[in-house]
């Protein structure tokens, strides 16, 4: 009989289900195929014309029906289809989950095109004003839909059935971990036995792009874009905007035991601090980002011996990987130059609100497959950074145990632990 | 029966059209016939309840911080720091550095000169995608992506004021509001967290906030009316006011070790998801009034209804149909404050409760009064468009 409890006399939180969608592909097999082949997903923009911008590369998802329709539409296809595949494999009914959902997702906007249709559908006047003008005579309400923040996960809600107020949640990079914390802790209050808990980002437009390129945090290593993510390297200078979806099933252990469900991993612990140093710049000793990561160690009941394997936030932006790298060194000590550090970002680029759940299910499938995924386009150690990145190619071992780092614009900082087996 | 475990409000921090602080808000509001504050010219048709004047220095110390904002996040970082204040825990390194914090937020203002720009050239252009990157690349400002970031407001919150436990910011109109409220409360219940600052702020006087109730016709046109009385009027009926408030939630053992003044109890948080668009929404009012466990005695609801014809209907529908009920639709006095709706309505019910006093009709021709003293007091945010979310707050 397995331990139905955790060291805080807590539920413990198994997962169910995992789905997933990057630039590298449609479901975890083809995903897990190219993550540990070492393949790339960024290429060359043309959801948009590049004339005027730095960084003409991105891990844009451009193989599904919304790609090219908007950020609203493209979050949702991308979420829906993670969570099918999460609930599918949990073997939960898809259209009754019944549980709550928790949904990471970019802030929406009013897309450039419907700006662009709505204001030249109509001659008179300019401005706010004109605008105004069209939309109260709008006798659609699609448009309206995309600018509302609530609009995907209420149309998530009625896809899977969700139980209850859907929440829609926002900490910048960290977004993904934060929705798969809410739903730990919601089954660890016993409001619930299961909760959806899904990472979403479609929402590389060309404004999205220039905004941050304008904050000088993008690659603009255009010529060979795969090689453009290069995290923990010298030459590294900056991430590589992306899209993408992570999904998980969360369960109490006791209720997916009770049913009979495929244990598929543990998530044992969360840990989170908030950095007030600056919008987007870290505090320079690292302290809120070590809190979190101790946060989360001791919220799994795990010493920091206990950790195998780190998949690290690793960005690519020469701030965050030299931080990254101070946080973890403090907390892990000299175990740090031994132990395998990789960051999927080399691969996928940063898919932003999606990044946490994204990177939580290939956590997950490292304990279930025996295999670290590597960091790729290790061609210059950064001396300054001195870890085992598992550089440029796939490794076999035995994981038990993953840290999984978020940390992200505003002072976000969370990190999740993920365990193989309940213990 | 009062456990060390119950939620309780001990601060409370409120900006909008009616002045800021709770006390020039129960003052006014405790003024029978008082008259709203409104803007009626700047953005015909439309009228909003316009922000007072506001001295942002005495809470955003650093002009450097009130630079790197535009006016929803100075809004909701005031709005967070006199609630902090109002709690004594404002400049407390040990309270601030384990606080945690949800905010409700929607998304910050964009240029509109620079929007308008790109607009009045694509009359011209049919290149409109090229025109988008050469306009936005030469004439963005840098720093404004960060003033308009949902988690920007929190992360305003932990820079200015130091609060950093923990950070999470939920997004979706009123009902971020009210999930903001719940699952703060469910985390001090559960013994998750002992102090949670939460709420929200909304600056409506921006034409993209005005758009994003016009693109399906929800604002209300022509003259102004009490939020109870525009069913037929021009429009959508509701009217928007820029605000903020934000509460300091406290496990009561906290409250109490520390000597904190206690406003109130925060009793049931409950939330739901009506399918509208199969008939569903007075179904679900009438369910959260059963679940929030009303007292039998009469009771003061701070309602929070838009004004949006269809689901302030139904709210009044459901809240007539209990005569015990006196409600207060307080959006005709403030305007409809978006993610800050809801925490503005269960600190409008906690200061009743600590003032143990009613407030006077806010509307003469629909609302009835209330006598005696308000021991129990409901709050609502039945959503313009969707979702819904109402809480009981009790004497301390």
């Amino acid at each position: 009989m397995a331990n139905l409890r955790d060291h805080m006399g807590r539920p413990i939180v198994a997962v169910t289900g995992i789905g997933v969608v990057t630039s590298l592909g449609i479901g975890k097999a083809d995903n897990w195929a190219a993550l540990t082949s070492g393949k790339s997903g960024i290429h060359p923009i043309t959801r948009f014309p590049v004339d005027h911008l730095n960084t003409r590369i991105s891990g844009m998802v451009d193989f599904l029906d919304s790609s090219s329709k908007g950020a609203s539409l493209l979050t949702y296809e991308l979420a829906e289809t993670a969570a099918n595949e999460a609930v599918a494999e949990s073997g939960l009914d898809s259209n009754d989950f019944g549980g709550p959902l928790f949904l990471a997702s970019p802030p929406v906007e009013l897309d450039w095109h419907d700006r662009f249709s709505l204001y030249n559908s109509d001659g008179q006047g300019a401005g706010a004003e004109r605008l105004l003008r069209v939309a109260r005579g709008l006798k659609e309400t699609d448009t309206f839909a995309t600018t509302q923040f609530g609009a995907i996960a209420d149309r998530l809600a009625d896809r899977f059935g969700t139980r209850g107020l859907p929440i829609t949640l926002s900490t910048a990079c960290a977004s993904g971990a934060t929705a798969i914390q809410l739903g730990v802790e919601a089954i660890r209050r016993g409001e619930c036995d299961r909760a959806l808990s899904i990472g979403a980002d479609g929402s590389a437009t060309a404004e999205a792009l220039i905004r941050f390129s304008l904050l000088s945090a993008l690659s603009t290593h255009n010529d060979i874009p795969e090689k453009a993510s290069k995290p923990f390297s010298k030459d590294r200078d900056g991430f590589v905007l992306a899209e993408g979806s992570g999904a998980l099933v969360l369960e109490s252990l006791e209720a997916a035991l009770a049913r009979g469900a495929s244990v598929l991993g543990i998530l044992r612990g969360c840990g989170e601090k908030a950095d007030d140093f600056h919008r987007t710049r870290s505090k320079p000793d690292g302290s809120p980002a070590i809190a979190a990561v101790r946060a989360a160690l001791a919220d799994a009941g795990l010493s920091k011996d206990e950790i195998d394997y780190v998949n690290a936030h690793g960005t690519s932006t020469p701030e965050n990987d030299k931080m990254e790298h101070l946080s973890l060194s403090t907390v892990f000590g000299e175990r740090i130059g031994s132990m395998p550090v990789s960051s999927n970002k080399s691969m996928i680029g940063h898919t932003l609100s999606a990044a946490g759940a994204v990177e939580a299910a290939f956590s997950l499938m490292t304990m279930r497959e025996s295999v670290i995924p590597p960091t790729i386009n290790y061609d210059n150690p950064d001396p300054a950074i001195v870890l085992d990145v598992v550089p440029n190619k796939k490794r076999n071992a035995e994981v038990g145990t993953v840290l999984s780092n978020s940390f992200g614009f505003g002072g976000q900082n969370t990190c999740l632990v993920m365990a193989r087996e309940p213990v | 029966m009062s456990s060390p475990r119950d939620v309780v409000i001990t601060g409370i921090g409120l900006v909008s059209s009616l002045g800021e602080g709770p006390d020039a808000h129960w003052q006014k509001l405790a003024q029978p016939g008082l008259q709203p504050v409104i803007e009626a010219a700047r953005f015909a048709p439309y009228t909003v309840h316009p922000l007072p004047e506001i001295d942002w220095n005495l809470q955003i110390a650093k002009r450097g911080d009130q630079r790197q904002m535009e006016t929803w996040q100075r809004l909701g970082t005031y709005a967070a720091g006199l609630a902090l204040d109002d709690a004594g825990i404002k400049g407390n390194d040990e309270l601030c550095t384990t606080m945690d914090m949800v905010v409700a937020a929607g998304g910050g203002e964009r240029d509109e000169a620079v929007d308008a720009a790109i607009l009045a050239a694509s009359e011209s252009r049919n290149d409109r995608d090229v025109l988008l990157n050469e306009k936005l690349t030469t004439e963005l400002r840098p720093t404004l992506f960060l003033a308009q970031l949902s988690n920007l407001l929190a992360g305003n919150i932990s820079i200015v004021h130091k609060v950093t436990g923990s950070s999470r910011t939920f997004m979706g109109e009123e009902g971020a509001g009210v999930a903001a409220v719940e699952t703060a409360a469910a985390r001090i219940r559960s013994g998750q967290s002992t102090h949670i600052l939460v709420g929200g702020a909304f600056q409506t006087e921006h034409s993209d906030m005005l758009l994003g109730y016009e693109l399906a016709g929800y604002l209300h046109r022509g003259p102004w009316k009490p939020v109870w009385q525009r069913q037929g009027a021009e429009g959508g009926g509701l009217v928007s006011g820029s605000g903020g408030a934000f509460l300091v939630l406290e496990q009561r053992e906290h409250a109490e070790s520390r000597g904190r003044k206690i406003y109130a109890e925060l009793g049931p948080v409950v939330s739901g998801r009506a399918r509208r668009s199969r008939g569903e929404l007075d179904a679900e009012i009438a369910a959260l009034l059963k679940q929030a466990a009303l007292p039998s005695r009469k009771l003061l609801a701070l309602s929070g209804a838009s004004g949006a014809h269809t689901a302030t209907s139904a709210e009044k529908a459901a809240l007539d149909a209990n005569p015990a009920i006196s409600a207060r639709g307080f959006a005709t006095l403030t305007g409809h404050m978006k993610e800050a709706q809801f925490p503005f309505a269960v600190a409008l019910a906690a200061l009743a409760v600590d003032r143990k006093a009613a407030y006077p009709v806010f509307d003469a021709a629909t609302e009835k009064p209330f006598e005696g003293i308000p021991q129990t007091v409901l709050a609502t945010a039945i959503g313009y468009h969707q979702f819904e979310g109402m809480a009981l707050v009790n004497a301390a």
